[in-house]
């Protein structure tokens, strides 16, 4: 078994006001510090033995293009983790 | 002639759309379940507002998955009238039908209120009915209205002149102040602004008849020749 963990998070262009609501709360806690915040989504997938990595990176990566992230104004990466490495 | 009502889990405009085919404009309607696989025998599609499956993932991104939505594509296809309204409006971007997506409102607040209107063209088969610059009252009711695509796809937009709807007062960050945009051939139409809820002087506005009175129009002038 193998763990993907996915990222998925809006470009660059896109305003995201959830990610400004938070930096906002931040402030007024008194963390000045804190320049930017990036609020997205993250998966993980606990996959069945089987597949070559290179079966799985043109798996993973139909299943973000098809359904996980939307390319109009999302960007996603992931990781592969071995399942011991998981636990 | 015959509309069809699509109605998804978390749909909950349906009846709305469907009473104002059925009562308004006196046509036949038929609720259709988003479990069918064909369209078979209806003039026109409406997807209808709400919620599907929750706005889980992204609006409309669980919804266009859906055993009808290969009907609802090979439908367009065909050239016959698709008109998705808010959630459904999110449903066609999300299935590919129409270009570009529906982000977070600007204000990141849900917005549920009447908003004036401009139409941007009134030669569509959804919008002939109104006349260019005319000022139309329509409710909204949406936390995802913000109309984004990038600068190329906008620029096709206007050149190809799909945008049929603008706000008067962009009340959601819309680009180009968007509020309704129809594919290239014209024949699938998203919009926010929910025309099936002012379709009655009493509750308010009655603006949106001409939505429906258009599509209605548009297949009888046409006698029903597509295929």
């Amino acid at each position: 078994m193998a763990l993907v963990k996915v990222y998925v998070n809006y470009k660059k262009s896109i305003l995201n006001p959830e990610a400004e609501a938070v930096h906002k709360a931040l402030k007024r806690l008194g963390y000045d510090n804190i320049d930017d915040v990036k609020l997205g989504k993250y998966f993980e997938l606990t996959v069945a033995d089987g597949k070559s990595k290179a079966e799985l990176d043109s798996e993973i990566n139909e299943i973000c293009d098809k359904l996980l992230a939307n390319y109009n104004m999302e960007n996603y990466h992931y990781e592969i983790v071995e399942a011991e490495a998981a636990q | 002639m015959k509309f069809a009502v699509l109605a998804f889990p978390g749909s909950n405009c349906e009846m709305d759309l469907y009473n104002a085919i059925k009562d308004i404009i006196k046509e036949d309607v038929e609720l259709v379940s988003y479990k069918k696989n064909t369209l078979e025998g209806f003039d026109a599609v409406l997807i209808p507002g709400g919620f599907s499956y929750g706005d889980y993932l992204r609006s409309g991104a669980i919804a266009r998955f859906s055993p009808i939505i290969p009907a609802l594509q090979e439908f367009a296809k065909s050239g016959k009238p698709v008109l998705g309204i808010c959630n459904g409006f999110q449903i066609l971007t999300e299935a590919g039908l129409l270009p570009g997506s529906l982000q977070k409102n600007v204000s990141a607040k849900f917005i549920c209120k009447t908003e004036p209107l401009v139409v941007n063209n009134d030669h569509s088969m959804f919008s002939s009915e109104y006349k260019e610059g005319q000022l139309i009252s329509l409710p909204i009711a949406h936390g995802d209205g913000n109309y984004y695509c990038d600068q190329d796809t906008l620029r096709e937009l206007v050149a190809n002149d799909q945008i049929v709807f603008k706000y008067a007062n962009n009340p959601n960050g819309s680009v180009d102040n968007i509020a309704g945009i129809i594919n290239k051939q014209g024949n699938v139409l998203g919009m926010m602004p929910h025309p099936e809820r002012a379709v009655e002087a009493v509750l308010g506005s009655d603006d949106g008849i001409g939505v429906f009175q258009s599509i209605v129009n548009h297949i009888k002038s046409r006698g029903v020749i597509y295929e």
